[in-house]
């Protein structure tokens, strides 16, 4: 790895890709690299190859007659069997059931098989599926091409990646991005929560000046909206021997809800609207209106001196003047939907809220059931109260305080290039904070809102080197299997569960926990489950530590972790003594490993199930 | 032929030397161009003597190739619907309907034109301004006009900035990907 010219950072979005990179030169302590966004090849439309700075994080799987030879052609392939990036988009809008999107959602589902060949959905038989690991493995694989094409001389796979993956992402999902890498040929890519990614890419597009705007003491609250999750996570900044050290002290819950989200919500106003007039928009027109409502939305919100856009919904034919349907969106229209219904003004005490799911509803992806952002804050908040409190420098949790006091928030995501969106935000935290005498929380500027998590993470390939600033942190959880107690069998009442703390809070990247004291006899052949938790606000608990009873906000479970000893230098039945023993990789992926009491086997238990 | 044909080392000095002569001596790369076409190899005394014959004169004027215009007209249609619009026959809308349209049109063709070309003024100066045209301005970016007498400087004011386009970054087109369809027909099943 020593031989590596470049540091990159691939932002691995829920629906864009994008790629940075920076020279790692000699000069290593600078802040100030000079940093580039790889332009990506892509199909634009059939047989014609653009280069964009996004890349779509869309798979389209074309009939065989669909296309004419060569349409695929890419600048490093003759002949793929599918298409990727805008044209896979645009394709994709006009036949959904060719289409693979939101993968990186599927991909942090722990209610389906991740490995299993499952996207489109809704694909007839005929298509030949695919599982969200592997649609993560082409994106990859794409970005690894576009990459090798532009450096010939430096291929990627001996460069210094850095793959970025939403705070909230369970330990399978990490490790499932960590396999796609390995699988699209990258070479330990090391892995970057996104919202430190956005800090880091603050820091160095500051210049130098992040000192000046934050000091020891303070708490960054990262807001990061993407285009179909909602990311939240807490920094402390503390003074270490005079210098100052971010810590990433929690990170919030995966909340499938971004900006797409946003521009859908508007476009079904405007359908309701033509829909009182008599004009019923085929789901074509209602794709153009959400894109109509995409552009309309960002006038309406940064240009406050106009009070409606027209909108024109495009014929479909090609008489476009007498086709066309002529609408509008006004000012109350995107107030009332977007800051009422995604950022209303609520109390730190309010929490979102949630409608009993039907069975059904697991087929899909598990989408925020409340749309409110600021209500998902306030939880998020009201969850952390004690982050900072074992941190030195850190006031020992204010009295009385019912929520975290953050000091300052730095936004992400194209949607808060609207100043109103992230004031709003601001506005509700600042109120929260004065009700408990706080002072308010100051907003950080200057961030990069589309590139900011590419860039990020590739000025962290510099840092892990020693050039720049760390964010230190360790995981954001703890992690527990469920060991069922024994008791007789009582017809409908599940056998009472306790939860084994195996890996502690803060574990640092290539560093492992204590083995649990706890031995467990595993039979050799046969796979065993553990139910598997974890949490993001017990923070003290050490390997070993027994929990017989918790509330419900306090331990989330996770998918089943599954452990096989397999027979090769024992006897099939034969039960082995073993104990659990957590490390977190220099990847930054959780490892479970079952050892035996005596010998020096290792089993890797996984964990991802179904 | 009296001479024997040369050794492969032979071969490879002799290629060598002959693309660096080919590259520098046009008189040499003539010579060898005739050889290509299945001519006799003929003696430098030849060569010279047909290199005083007039040459015939380069074409003064060029076709531009039709498939980047081609291209272009692709893309205006697919983001800004502009061949819909242009072939429509207006006469029988109101000019708010026109309108309407118009915006799409208007809204996507802009797009295009800013992410494939870099459309830049000629001029800096704010139309109606006074601008003096030095000696030996260029013809081709400033078109003078009205009383044009006499010798430059000009004094005169700006009626129209000018266009110029600084780039040009027209996607890549699979080879024999067929661009007369400016955008195809579609059916949905």
């Amino acid at each position: 790895m020593s031989a590596a010219k470049y540091a990159v950072g691939i932002d691995l979005g829920t629906t864009h890709c994008a790629l940075s990179y920076v020279e790692l030169d000699a000069d290593t302590e600078s802040e100030q690299a000079l940093q580039e966004v790889l332009p990506i090849p892509q199909l634009t439309a059939p047989g014609s190859v653009d280069a964009l700075p996004l890349l779509p994080s869309f798979i389209y799987l074309p009939h065989a007659t669909e296309l004419a030879p060569g349409d695929l052609t890419l600048p490093w392939a003759e002949q793929t069997a599918y298409a990727l990036g805008e044209f896979a988009r645009s394709r994709g809008a006009l036949t959904p059931i060719r289409t693979v999107s939101s993968a990186k959602s599927w991909l942090s589902h722990s209610g389906v098989d991740r490995r299993a060949d499952i996207l489109p959905q809704d694909a007839p038989e005929e298509v030949a599926r695919l599982s969200p690991l592997q649609a993560s493995v082409r994106y990859l694989e794409h970005l690894r091409d576009a990459w090798n094409h532009r450096f010939p001389d430096a291929p990627l796979n001996r460069q210094d990646v850095t793959i970025t993956i939403p705070a909230s992402f369970d330990p399978a999902a990490r490790e499932l991005t960590a396999e796609a890498a390995e699988q699209a040929g990258y070479h330990q890519a090391n892995l970057l929560e996104e919202p430190q990614a956005a800090l880091y890419s603050w820091i160095q597009g500051s210049m130098g000046e992040w000192r000046k705007q934050v000091s020891p003491g303070d708490i960054v609250l990262v807001v990061d909206v993407g285009g179909g999750t909602t990311d939240l996570s807490l920094i402390a900044v503390i003074d270490r021997e005079g210098k100052m050290e971010p810590h990433r002290i929690a990170v919030g819950d995966h909340i499938l809800l971004g900006g797409d989200n946003m521009d859908l919500a508007l476009a079904h106003v405007i359908s309701a609207k033509l829909m009182q007039q008599g004009t019923q928009l085929d789901p074509w027109q209602l794709r153009a209106v959400t894109h109509g409502c995409r552009v309309a939305k960002e006038t309406l919100l940064i240009d406050t001196g106009q009070d409606t856009v027209p909108l024109v919904v495009p014929s479909r034919g090609s008489r476009l003047i007498g086709g066309s349907i002529r609408t509008e969106l006004t000012r109350d229209e995107v107030r009332r939907t977007l800051i009422e219904g995604f950022f209303p003004q609520v109390e730190a005490s309010a929490r979102p809220i949630a409608r009993p799911r039907t069975g059904l509803m697991q087929l899909g992806l598990p989408y925020a059931q409340d749309a409110a952002i600021t209500r998902h804050l306030a939880a998020f908040l009201g969850r952390q109260t004690m982050a900072a409190s074992e941190l030195p420098g850190f006031r020992e949790s204010r009295e009385g305080a019912s929520f975290i006091h953050p000091t300052a928030v730095l936004f992400n995501g194209g949607i808060f290039k609207s100043p109103l969106l992230s004031e709003r935000i601001l506005d509700n935290l600042n109120h929260w904070l004065a009700k408990e005498q706080a002072p308010p929380a100051r907003l950080l500027s200057g961030a990069d809102l589309d590139l900011a998590v590419a860039r990020g993470a590739a000025y962290y390939g510099r840092v892990k080197r020693g050039g720049g600033v760390r964010i230190r942190g360790g995981t954001a959880q703890s992690f527990y299997v469920g060991i069922e107690t024994s008791m007789p069998a009582v017809p409908g009442l599940e056998p009472p569960v306790m939860a084994l703390c195996v890996a502690p809070f803060g574990m640092e990247e290539g560093s492992a926990a204590n083995p649990l004291p706890q031995e467990f006899g595993l039979v050799v052949g046969e796979p065993v489950r553990f139910r598997f938790f974890e949490s993001s606000v017990r923070r003290t608990d050490e390997v070993g530590m027994m929990l017989e009873s918790w509330s419900g906000e306090e331990l989330r479970e996770l998918g089943e972790i599954e452990v096989s000893l397999s027979a090769e230098r024992r006897n099939l039945g034969e039960v082995v003594p073993v104990r659990l023993q957590a490390a977190v990789t220099e990847t930054g992926t959780l490892r479970l490993e079952a050892s035996p009491v005596e010998g020096d086997e290792r089993w890797k238990v996984e964990l991802d199930v179904r | 032929m009296d001479h024997k044909t040369p050794s492969f080392p032979t071969r490879i000095a002799l290629a060598l030397s002959a693309l660096f002569r080919v590259l520098f001596d046009p008189q040499f790369a003539s010579a060898v161009e005739r050889i290509r076409r299945g001519g006799v190899p003929i003696s430098a005394e030849t060569v010279q003597a047909g290199a005083e014959k007039p040459a015939p004169p380069p074409p003064l004027l060029k076709e531009a190739g039709p498939d980047a215009a081609l291209q272009l007209l692709g893309l205006l249609q697919q983001e800004g619907r502009f061949i819909d619009f242009i072939e429509e026959d207006v006469a029988g809308y109101a000019d708010a309907e026109i309108g309407a349209a118009a915006r799409l049109v208007h809204d996507g063709c802009r797009r295009v034109l800013r992410e494939h070309l870099t459309i830049e003024p000629v001029r800096e100066e704010t139309e109606g301004s006074r601008v003096t045209l030095e000696r030996g301005f260029d013809a081709t970016s400033v078109r003078v006009t009205g009383n044009v007498v006499g010798e430059p400087p000009f004094h005169g004011v700006v009626t129209h900035r000018g266009w110029r386009a600084g780039g040009v970054r027209l996607p890549k087109l699979a080879v024999g990907h067929d661009v007369t369809v400016l955008a195809s027909a579609e059916v949905e099943l």
